[in-house]
């Protein structure tokens, strides 16, 4: 294939990225009038922000993005401070321990969430914890663990352990060693296991939904779905806006981010 | 499933602590000094916290919602739940609408992966070249990625909308078509139409996953191989696939396993209709559960789902576990 192509062959692929994505950004600024109208156009005659003024009147959406806000910031800040002790104590003690549970980080992505989501559900209900946002981010912290501690693996092997050595000769105790020479080379991946964690739960749909009730307590995931109506009468306007608002954070977050969020992607997916 | 119950008992302290802590000569080496489970006290100390929500909040219920499968479990019943064997599993053999979504489930997610995997190789390819706007595809390629599934959902929807979508005014505007289709309404359309969604949504983590495989290709290999004049292809077979191929194994196992168990997705865009043409099984599963509120059944399709993908989990641990052991 001759460079030509290969451009071409490029060109196809942005292309097919980017349609719907521009589609997206196209409807949530065209004025209603202009939607309603059958044969559609590229972009928005007049650009118009009525679409986002009748999201917020139609839903609870500012409500909903501080759910999904306090949620996703609470489930990814435990589930690091709890991640970040383990996965160093994972790379530094060989032992089946350590075994096990990455055998587990393994099999934890294949469940079919029905399996889990029945029993997490009876056992929230007993403990008050349905349509409350405090289950939902134990349940979030929880999920998010198994690939924390994968991502964080990774960050923690490239600690060299002579540093340490040279710690406890200086006298450290482990935990002072932790805290004072760990931690700080960790940074950079604790921020990235951070920030992934942060998206993966505001962007998470199905156990919100199941164990969030009242449109007070959902997060914005679940709220996009009431805009679609009875059988898809969907008022395209305000369901594109909402919907674009929705991506935001996680894409904000995502282009901080984006070059280690891949290498903490691959590492997962590559090195094991 | 061959490590499906790797939690050790929770730790009943490590009796045999050995003495020399603070204070005390250092250690050789920071990885000696081992008690419980080659453990001690201090790597018990660091790991409980991340240990006890899995045990507790995954693992347990896991468990139970295994056990659930063997029970008439039911949304809020107030007669206590009887244990009833296999029936759930018997009644399962005969619901022919589940094992129509377990088709579909199957056809949903071996296409979905398939399609995913050719696209993701052939740009990780092209992303691997000397080209110019590279890191624009590159960095563009993660965005779907970064976008909530419900979002990805109604974006589509908002595409394939029969009157207001782009899809059918592109299409009608180069002559492909003169009437507009409802895409995701028409009984033979709609599944090859989420299909196209799943793609879309799965392609730039394998893209990535892929680029990261090529990278660590031989490049000395690759130059020695073309200068033996093998050509492209040749050099692909020879050179690139065999130093690719463990990744590729990996990745589109869990491609498939994830594909197989996604819901969010279809939910939004067609909520397994038109007539349960893409209703997943998770779909249905989901409605079953907390529709109808038939736990117990619901967790014996969870069940069925389970033991089709242990299977393939077995297949690729095997391999996935000898790399980590390394």
């Amino acid at each position: 294939m001759g460079r030509a192509g290969q451009y071409a062959a490029l060109l196809c692929y942005l292309v097919f990225l980017a349609f719907p994505l521009f589609w997206l950004v196209s409807s949530a600024f065209k004025s209603p009038q202009e939607l309603g109208t059958v044969d559609p156009s590229w972009l928005p005659q007049h650009w118009s922000l009525d679409n986002f003024r009748d999201a917020f009147d139609q839903q609870p959406l500012a409500r909903s993005a501080l759910n999904s806000l306090i949620v996703a910031c609470s489930a990814a800040g435990i589930s690091v401070l709890i991640a970040v002790p383990a996965a160093y104590a994972m790379v530094r003690y060989r032992s089946p321990v350590s075994k096990a549970a990455t055998g587990w980080i393994l099999v934890s992505q294949m469940f079919p969430f029905v399996l889990v989501i029945i029993p997490l559900f009876l056992v929230l209900k007993n403990f008050q914890l349905i349509n409350s946002l405090f289950g939902l981010i134990l349940v979030y912290v929880v999920w998010n663990l198994p690939f924390a501690l994968w991502m964080l693996q990774g960050y923690v092997r490239a600690v060299p352990a002579s540093l340490e050595e040279a710690a406890a000769i200086d006298g450290c105790s482990r935990f002072r060693t932790l805290v004072s020479v760990v931690f700080p080379l960790l940074t950079p991946g604790l921020v990235a296991t951070l920030m992934f964690s942060f998206v993966t739960a505001w962007n998470e749909f199905f156990f919100a939904l199941v164990l969030l009730k009242s449109p007070e307590k959902q997060t914005m995931s679940v709220i996009l779905t009431h805009f679609l109506g009875d059988e898809g009468a969907a008022d395209l306007g305000p369901l594109a806006a909402a919907a674009f608002l929705a991506t935001l954070p996680s894409l904000l977050f995502f282009a901080l981010l984006q070059r280690r969020l891949v290498s903490g992607m691959v590492s997962g997916a590559v090195k094991g | 499933m061959t490590v499906a119950d790797p939690a050790p008992p929770p730790a009943s302290g490590p009796g045999t602590r050995t003495p020399g802590h603070r204070g005390s000569p250092p250690p050789r080496s920071v990885r000696e000094r081992r008690t419980a489970f080659g453990l001690d006290r201090d790597a018990w100390f660091l790991l409980l916290p991340a240990l006890l929500p899995i045990l507790i909040l995954s693992v347990g219920p896991l468990l139970y919602g295994l056990s659930l499968a063997f029970t008439d479990a039911q949304a809020g019943r107030t007669d206590p739940t009887q244990w009833i064997g296999f029936d759930n599993f018997a009644d399962l053999r005969h619901d022919t609408l589940f094992w129509d979504s377990f088709r579909i489930g199957l056809v949903w997610a071996v296409s979905v992966t398939a399609i995913q995997f050719v696209l993701a190789l052939g740009l990780a390819l092209l992303l691997n070249q000397n080209l110019r706007f590279r890191w624009l595809a590159r960095t563009l390629a993660l965005v779907p990625w970064a976008m909530p599934e419900v979002v990805i959902g109604i974006m589509w929807r908002l595409v394939y909308h029969q009157d207001a979508g782009i899809l059918n005014a592109t299409l009608r505007d180069l002559h492909l078509i003169t009437e507009n289709v409802n895409w995701l309404s028409s009984l033979s359309l709609a599944l090859p139409a989420v299909i196209a969604v799943g793609v879309w949504a799965g392609m730039p983590q394998t893209t990535v996953v892929l680029l990261a495989g090529l990278q660590n290709v031989p490049h000395e290999l690759h130059e020695a191989a073309a200068l033996d004049g093998a050509g492209l292809w040749r050099r692909f077979r020879a050179v690139t696939w065999p130093a690719l191929k463990p990744i590729v194994l990996s990745i589109t196992a869990l491609n498939f396993i994830w594909n197989f168990n996604s819901f969010g997705l279809v939910y939004v865009l067609t909520q397994g209709g038109p007539g349960g043409e893409t209703r997943l099984p998770m779909l249905f599963a989901y409605e079953e559960a907390f529709r109808y509120g038939q736990f117990g059944y619901a967790a014996a399709m969870g069940m069925v789902m389970i033991a089709v993908i242990a299977v393939l989990l077995t297949i690729f641990l095997r391999n996935r576990l000898k790399e980590a052991d390394q």
